[in-house]
């Protein structure tokens, strides 16, 4: 499939955002294809060694470690879901994700004109015109959670109402949770009408269907809510709420973006792809990129397509770029916090 | 570049793993290394040596000496003067010093490694990763082999001294493969590595003096071919194992034929790569870089030979296409590179000429990615639209590249992947199990990997079929191989027919023929032979087999290997139909035998009794001969499964005819091979009258087809003909060496006797079973 041609962005005021539509035509999504998502395969032994074999095929280091790290930054969906989130809490993480790493250490790595930023900021509806107010003007975009998340079980209309009252709020990506139990019983036309409907309340604002895999257990069904998900219209797919037992981890990666690669194959329409939970160290991150980049390649390495949903992650990429620049191994409290 | 350069770029950069130490551990030799032998390092009595050179760069790295006669003599002597010393220390004591070695290979993994990589060339990941911890995990493995060997082989001893010469594309891992298993057995060894790649060998040498090995017990010799045909033409040494080429491996089975050495070989390949269309493509796609893409392709079990379903076909080769335009080729020091380079420039000549000759009409696809300008590199390569009868389908290639063709139904690509005279391994994409186990035992292979390639342990065996070679290395059935029966042997006294005149038969003529295809056949030929007993008493005529008679035979046999997919329960029923039959007629059999023997009427009746206890110990393991179930280190089984053989030849004993005979055909058949059984030539009556019990006893026809004539003219025939899979010899005529030399051809697995007795009152089943069967190993990682 071609390069899609650009798009006007849907919205003034997150021009700089880097949303999805500033550059790729937004994924319309497709009649529900049954033959296809009953015929997708994973076979789960398999898909074990590739993710296994990975990090000691692929490292990066040097100055090629530094730039990759400062990447990661860019894709961070800086998030924090706590019941005890309040206004002066989400204000100081907007901060941090406006100035995520120390300005003299920015310098020194030559990125000081670059005006890093984290690639969004992440919180409950509640705590969303906050987060908006605090990152005006900075191109941050805000994502709410949205659909009774994390379990995504109250009333269906109350979720579809959620989504649209985030929307007015002024968030500008939606992470939705779906029905697990439309997965787990192989009900793809309800997994897929609740999809779509979720799509539309959200409007311009861009969705991320959360498939909380680690409870749908077999990488099968992962691959196929993934695919039936994307047919729905979503613009991401997500792994994890952060809540499940399980959450992000390499082998679920590698059947989502496989899935992701089909469908582009299939469609021309390039689908993003946010791991979350579970990934807190800079050198997890960096595997993480490099199986992006080798099996979707680099495209998918900008903060339209790719996101770490992480509340940590940025602290020990942090000290490790203070690492690259000092040579001298960093302490956490050298770093302003969140 | 600078670094927000990179942060938009986002490419690979450099991961080089340091050098230092191997050099300077290459310097504290002085870059020459002398020969191995006796527990120290000795420059060759020649002076001779050569270069070994990274093929990365073509830079010398160090002078290797070259060994001739006189150095593999002391090396020989060297390894028999410890050899009774060091299988005398007992399995515990052995145990001790292979977990020795195998500690010290993990305390040095990472010099090994790089040692590994910069004389070979392979991918350091690979070095790292791959080779040395498989070989850490041998040693381990065989320690526990020596530790266990009372318990586990009663009745074996060590068979001596080992000559061992190993390839250059696993070195490291194929010295362990070879030095494990024969000093956990209680052998020494004298091994010779592949002159491009003898580095790490040496390095190991090292490793043996620290672990405090007995002087003597590990050899190292280095040189080229002519080296290796020294040690194999040694009458010092009591086995030959090897692992390289087939034309190799053919000429030293021809070398060593009649020696009395034991020989494994384990040789070239053309694995099929089968890719069903209910497969997880993704996966198998990644298989293949395991496959095809590991160690550049010079793997003898590489999956080279791509069969993809047709549906799928299209698919499957524009992911595969995409999939290889992303590997990373060059310096096979850097740590995220999957291919290095090519061993050596000879061996990169003979790949872009194999490739360079693709017929047209096929599509060679070279990945996209950068190649290193200087060294020995090779893209990553795919052939497309090739037929079977294509040369690139049928001939190794030993490089990175695949060859495709697509088949129609699982039945197609069975016969596509065995259409081959390879078998060494074959690997099957699909997720339902219904198929794949339907599949993996009607492949004409030694291992296959189900949904997975290239997995390899020390706990499951690994080996050929067909001109892959014959032996397993690893697992309890690696052990046999370095192993004989307990005891001494007596020679074989030549027996031969009793002369008389074929004149005053009693009774109405009877005529024996031959038994082909469980029917009664007439000697091509139209000639009888008389039989006559001890006073000159003529007995009656046997037809006088010729290479037709053998011929047809054969045919039979090959059209009877429906058998092999019997049950054991059934072949079990047959071979106790078959000893009740005969117990009905002992009497007549056991005069028969007194008429041609001579001997009292106890000794005829013990031979029938033994035979019919014979057929029952055969009955009973036909259905208890069944294999294991390996303990591999992955989340799966591997199964080692016994398979007949195929068409075994047997040229029966003379001195117990009827038992004798009994004692090949039973195990043979109750495994579910096919047989041509040529009976002793001096009294062949009692395989005729057999061939009566034979009728009456529901075998299927063609199951057991005889032959008789003079083991002289017959046995030549079987050696030399390529659909026998495998010929037994126990006649009493010295044809050991002439059968060995013409199995040659087509690598049947022989088991002769070299000239000396067997007790056949007393002969081992199992013995028999093992030989009669081929243990494939099955690997089926699982998981949801």
């Amino acid at each position: 499939m071609s390069e899609q041609s650009l798009t006007a962005p849907a919205k003034g005021q997150t021009g700089q955002s880097g949303l999805p539509q500033l550059h790729l035509a937004r994924n319309p999504g497709m009649p529900l294809d049954l033959d296809w998502v009953r015929g997708v395969q994973a076979n789960t032994s398999a898909i074990e060694r590739r993710c296994a074999s990975l990090p000691g095929r692929r490292s990066v280091k040097k100055d090629w470690q530094a730039a990759w790290l400062l990447k990661a930054i860019s894709l961070i969906d800086l998030t924090t879901l706590a019941g005890d989130d309040t206004e002066a809490r989400v204000q100081r993480l907007c901060r941090k994700a406006m100035q995520p790493v120390r300005p003299d250490l920015l310098d020194a790595l030559g990125m000081g004109d670059r005006r890093l930023t984290t690639g969004a900021v992440c919180v409950y509806h509640e705590m969303v015109p906050e987060a908006v107010r605090a990152l005006e003007g900075s191109g941050v975009p805000v994502a709410a959670v949205s659909t009774g998340f994390p379990a995504g079980l109250s009333p269906y209309k109350l979720r579809l109402a959620e989504i649209g009252q985030s929307v007015a709020a002024g968030a500008d990506e939606i992470d939705i949770v779906i029905s697990r139990r439309h997965v787990l019983g192989q009900n793809w036309q309800a997994l897929y009408d609740e999809m779509r409907e979720m799509r539309a309340a959200c409007g311009h604002a861009h969705v991320k269907a959360i498939l909380a895999t680690g409870e749908l257990q077999t990488l099968r069904n992962v691959a196929r809510a993934s695919l039936v998900c994307m047919m729905a219209g979503a613009d991401f797919i997500k792994t994890s709420t952060g809540k499940e037992a399980v959450n992000a981890t390499l082998p679920v990666s590698l059947v989502m973006i496989r899935a992701i690669r089909d469908y582009e194959a299939r469609t021309g329409f390039r689908i993003g792809y946010k791991p979350a939970g579970g990934i807190s160290k800079a050198k997890d991150s960096l595997v993480y990129l490099a199986l992006i980049k080798e099996e979707l390649g680099n495209r998918w390495l900008q903060p339209d397509l790719f996101r770490f949903g992480a509340s940590s992650l940025l602290g020990d990429i942090e000290r490790q770029l203070e690492h690259q620049v000092t040579g001298r191994y960093s302490a956490s409290w050298r770093h302003a916090m969140g | 570049m600078t670094i927000p350069g990179l942060f938009d770029s986002m490419e690979w950069g450099p991961a080089p793993e340091s050098t230092a130490e191997a050099m300077a551990w290459l310097d504290t030799h002085e870059r020459t290394f002398g020969l191995f032998i006796g527990g120290e390092f000795r420059a060759a009595q020649s002076g001779g040596g050569f270069d070994t050179r990274n093929p990365a760069n073509g830079q010398v790295l160090a002078r290797i000496a070259e060994a001739g006669a006189a150095d593999i003599d002391v090396a020989v002597a060297a390894a028999r003067k410890a050899q009774p010393k060091w299988q005398a220390l007992g399995g515990h004591g052995r145990a001790r010093h292979l977990y020795a070695l195998a500690r010290l290979v993990q305390k040095h993994s990472r010099l090994l490694a790089v040692v590994e990589t910069l004389d070979n060339g392979k991918p350091i990941r690979e070095s790292r990763d791959i080779d040395v911890p498989l070989v850490a995990r041998h040693f381990y493995y065989h320690a526990g082999a020596a530790q266990l060997m009372d318990a586990q082989m009663p009745g074996r001893e060590a068979l001596g001294v080992c000559g061992q010469v190993i390839p250059w594309n696993f070195p490291l891992l194929m010295l362990a493969w070879k030095i494990a298993p024969a000093l956990a057995m209680g052998n020494t060894v004298v091994l010779k590595p592949a002159e491009y790649t003898s580095l790490s060998a040496l390095l190991f040498a090292e490793i043996c003096i620290e672990a405090g090995l007995p002087a003597g017990v590990v050899n190292i010799v280095t040189g080229d071919g002519r080296t290796g045909e020294l040690i194999s033409l040694h009458p010092g040494i009591g086995k030959i194992a090897f692992t390289g080429s087939t034309d190799v491996g053919r000429r030293i089975r021809q070398a060593t034929a009649g020696s009395g050495k034991a020989l494994t070989l384990e040789l070239g390949g053309k694995s099929p790569y089968i890719v069903f269309d209910d497969a997880d493509l993704d996966s198998a796609v990644e298989g293949l870089v395991d496959a095809i893409w590991f160690n550049q392709g010079q793997v003898c079990c590489a999956g080279s030979r791509l069969l993809v379903q047709e549906g799928v076909a299209e698919a499957f080769t524009a992911k595969l296409i995409a999939r290889m335009n992303k590997l990373r080729v060059g310096d096979p020091m850097d740590k995220a590179i999957d291919m290095g380079a090519i061993v050596d420039p000879v061996q990169l000549d003979a790949i872009t000429r194999m490739v360079a000759s693709a017929p047209e009409g096929a599509q060679v696809h070279h990945a996209t990615c950068a190649i290193p300008n200087e060294g020995c590199f090779y893209p990553p390569t795919l052939i497309t639209g090739l037929a079977p009868a294509d040369r690139l389908m049928q001939e190794e290639i030993f490089g990175p590249v695949l060859v495709a063709t697509t088949f129609r139904t699982p039945s197609e690509a069975v016969a596509l992947a065995n259409d081959s005279r390879y078998g060494l391994a074959a690997t099957i994409w699909s997720e339902n199990i219904n198929l794949a186990l339907d599949i993996a035992p009607k492949l004409v292979s030694g291992v296959v990997w189900i949904n997975a390639t290239n997995l390899f342990d020390a706990a499951a065996g690994f080996g050929g079929r067909r001109e892959s070679g014959f032996g397993r290395e690893g697992g309890r059935e690696g052990l046999y191989a370095y192993t004989k029966p307990a005891g001494n042997r007596k020679p074989l006294k030549r027996v031969l027919p009793y002369d008389g005149i074929a004149l005053g038969a009693s009774g109405l003529d009877r005529t024996a023929k031959n038994y082909v295809g469980g029917k009664q056949a007439r000697p091509d030929g139209g000639y009888s032979t008389p039989v006559f007993g001890p006073k000159g008493a003529f007995l009656g005529h046997v037809g006088t087999g010729n290479r037709k008679d053998i011929r047809n035979a054969v045919e039979a046999a090959r059209a009877a290997t429906g058998w092999a997919r019997t049950t054991g329960h059934l072949r079990a029923q047959i071979l106790y139909y078959i000893a009740e039959n005969l117990s009905a007629r002992g009497d007549e059999f056991a005069a028969r035998l007194k008429a041609m023997q001579g001997g009292g009427d106890k000794a005829a009746r013990a031979e029938v009794d033994t035979a019919i206890a014979r057929l029952f110990s055969a009955a009973a393991w036909a259905d208890k001969y069944d294999g294991a179930v390996h303990d591999v280190p992955i989340r799966g089984v591997a199964l080692a499964m016994n398979e007949p053989v195929g068409v075994i030849g047997m040229v029966c004993p003379d001195e117990a005819p009827l038992l004798g005979l009994i004692s090949l055909i039973a195990p043979a058949i109750a495994m579910g091979n096919t047989c041509v059984a040529v009976p002793s030539a001096a009294f062949p009556l009692a395989a005729s009258d057999f061939y009566q019990v034979l009728d009456t006893s529901d075998l299927p026809g063609g199951v057991v087809n005889i032959v008789t004539g003079a083991h002289g003219d017959l046995a030549p025939v079987l050696a030399a003909h390529d659909d026998v899979d495998a010929l037994w010899y126990f006649g009493s005529d010295d044809l050991s060496g002439a059968i060995e030399r013409a199995s040659a051809g087509n690598l049947k697995r022989t088991l002769v006797n070299d000239g000396y007795a067997t007790d056949w009152f007393k002969a081992d089943t199992q013995h028999f079973l093992r030989h009669a069967t081929e243990v494939k190993n099955i690997w089926i990682p699982y998981g949801e």
